[in-house]
């Protein structure tokens, strides 16, 4: 599909791109760093141990160490149940799970408040056994595994859809657990597309803002996250300091991306692989 | 569970993974959804009418949904180009454009907002161009949009890239051997097989645009009736702890996306059905 272009108006449209791409794209990331940097290494070194940011990179791990384990085991789950078995509610199964992507993410913070916080039934509970659940980390948590939920079922459903179950099938037939079925079948067919999964929903889990901004209560030293980090330090003109943060997050963007072309291509030739003997068994008379 | 199954399966593990599942959808989706709607419901029609009619919340549905209508305008060219270029040229630096278009799905949506800010400022890298010939970005509707477009960019890309790949070029090469002009091959040919993936990504783009927050409320200068959208309303009701003018506000914005995200997939799913019925 891919031709040399040979006409002007091929290469014309080639800049174009380019000029879209370098504006867009390439030209925030640049000026990231370049005002990260703007005032030496020692203003980064300076701004990178201050307390809140240690606080804010400490807590910004432990929301995204907790919600990605969550968020994985759940998705292996709905894809097994979405891809293995024919049932009523299948497809409304598969629907539901789009919501948090079509969720305006302060409307997500908002639904949980309004049931887990304070004033609610379950809040209340909660609070009468002594845990806060909102302007805490476990509502900071709850949001993220929410905004963060349909990253993995959604990379494995089509991938599994498309491989099919005859392989589980026979080794379930031949005397294998379903544990031992999905463990040495399934498990290393879609390993890579499992690891593209958490990839994303990591790095939107560390990345998190709306959601997150409205249940954390934005409490400095407490319930700052990276992101939120970023704003506050914007709000009180520490620019430098502010782009600093911005710096790690990019840099974590920058390595999710690569990753994740790593992941694809890996993801492609397992499937070509796992593809061909079938080819060969049609082509062989 | 034998009620639900339509077809036996040999594989087990039915009960467990549908009934987690379920568990999981309910707790995490569905039990905070039915909150707010029951939270809403709660108030009468006159005070969530008033709460929606109010001034400042008509300004701030015009502005949302003005700055998304744009942004998702600028991404279905912008979206269109990248996905043609990416798929049909060979060129130095082609993968390299095609693993940074997703770089606003890596990218906080905090980061993104600071820089864009920073970038379209009237001393910014590219907003003195601007400002030299008499436009200010930062701090307008016009900076609403630009955030929007960057965030929902990835949309239409990633929805027009894999149809445009199974685009064979013998209906092109017909089309030109008839005597079509490359224009007309592009709009009468192309462009037409290229519309239900256009629209869903541009849909989408939409949808990520209207509830967009982060990478908005850094630009946006956020002056009320005039750049403020509908996502920051809701958070600055919420401050005022006036948790009902929040939900009715909020549930404007959640119907609006969650009408959309269905709308989407119905067309979807009946396009889908035509192409395999031919």
């Amino acid at each position: 599909m891919h031709e040399r272009p040979r006409h002007w108006h091929q290469w014309l449209l080639i800049l174009a791109a380019f000029a879209a791409v370098a504006i867009l794209l390439v030209m925030p990331l640049a000026l990231i760093f370049t005002e990260a940097f703007s005032q030496g290494w020692a203003m980064v070194q300076q701004n990178l141990t201050n307390p809140d940011m240690l606080g804010a990179i400490k807590l910004t791990l432990i929301v995204a160490l907790i919600t990605v384990p969550v968020n994985l085991l759940f998705g292996i789950l709905l894809a097994w149940c979405v891809t293995r078995y024919e049932f009523r509610g299948r497809k409304l199964l598969s629907t539901l799970i789009d919501i948090p992507f079509a969720m305006s993410p302060v409307v997500a913070g908002l639904c949980y408040l309004v049931v887990y916080g304070a004033q609610s039934v379950v809040g209340n509970w909660f609070s009468g056994m002594g845990v806060q659940l909102m302007f805490a980390l476990p509502g900071m948590v709850m949001v993220t595994v929410f905004v963060t939920c349909p990253y993995v079922a959604r990379v494995l459903i089509p991938l599994m859809e498309s491989q099919g179950q005859h392989e589980e099938e026979a080794a379930i037939i031949l005397g294998a657990s379903g544990w031992q079925a999905f463990w040495y079948v399934t498990l290393p067919k879609i390993r890579w597309a499992l690891l593209y999964g958490v990839v994303l929903t990591n790095a939107r889990a560390v990345g998190e803002f709306g959601a997150v901004s409205v249940v954390s209560g934005l409490i400095r030293g407490q319930t700052l996250t990276l992101p939120l980090l970023v704003q506050m330090w914007n709000q009180d003109y520490n620019t430098v300091g502010a782009f600093t943060a911005a710096g790690l997050l990019a840099a974590m963007a920058l390595v999710t991306l690569l990753l994740k072309t790593i992941l694809e291509w890996a993801t492609q030739n397992t499937s070509q692989d796992s593809a061909e003997p079938t080819v060969t068994e049609q082509d062989t008379p | 569970m034998p009620l639900l199954r339509t077809q036996h399966s040999v594989l087990p593990g039915f009960t467990l993974s549908f009934a987690l599942s379920v568990l999981f959808i309910c707790l995490v989706i569905l039990v905070p959804l039915s909150g707010l709607a029951i939270h809403v419901s709660q108030m009468s029609w006159a005070q969530y009418w008033g709460v929606i009619t109010d001034p400042r919340s008509l300004a701030s549905f015009r502005v949302t949904l003005l700055a998304a209508a744009g942004a998702s305008g600028i991404n279905a060219v912008v979206g269109l180009l990248l996905a043609w270029v990416i798929t049909r040229y060979r060129f130095p630096g082609r993968r390299l454009m095609d693993a940074l278009v997703d770089l606003p799905f890596a990218l906080p949506t905090a980061v993104a907002g600071l820089t864009l800010s920073a970038l379209f400022a009237a001393n910014g890298w590219l907003g003195q161009w601007f400002e030299a010939v008499g436009i200010s970005v930062a701090y307008t509707p016009l900076g609403i949009m630009i955030a929007m477009s960057f965030t929902s960019l990835p949309f239409v890309v990633r929805a027009v890239q894999p149809v445009l790949e199974d685009l064979t070029p013998d209906v092109e090469e017909a089309a030109a051997t008839l005597g079509a002009t490359p224009m007309a091959t592009f709009t009468r040919v192309i462009l037409a097989q290229l519309m239900p993936a256009l629209l869903t990504g541009t849909a989408l783009a939409f949808t990520r645009s209207l509830g967009e927050y982060g990478a908005v409320i850094f630009i946006a200068g956020n002056m009320p009736f005039e750049t403020e959208i509908l996502s920051l309303l809701v958070n600055i009701r919420l401050d005022e702890f006036d948790y009902g003018a929040a939900s009715a506000l909020a549930s404007v914005i959640l119907i609006a996306s969650l009408v959309l995200l269905f709308g989407i997939q119905l067309v979807q799913s009946r396009l889908t059905r035509r192409w395999k019925g031919h």
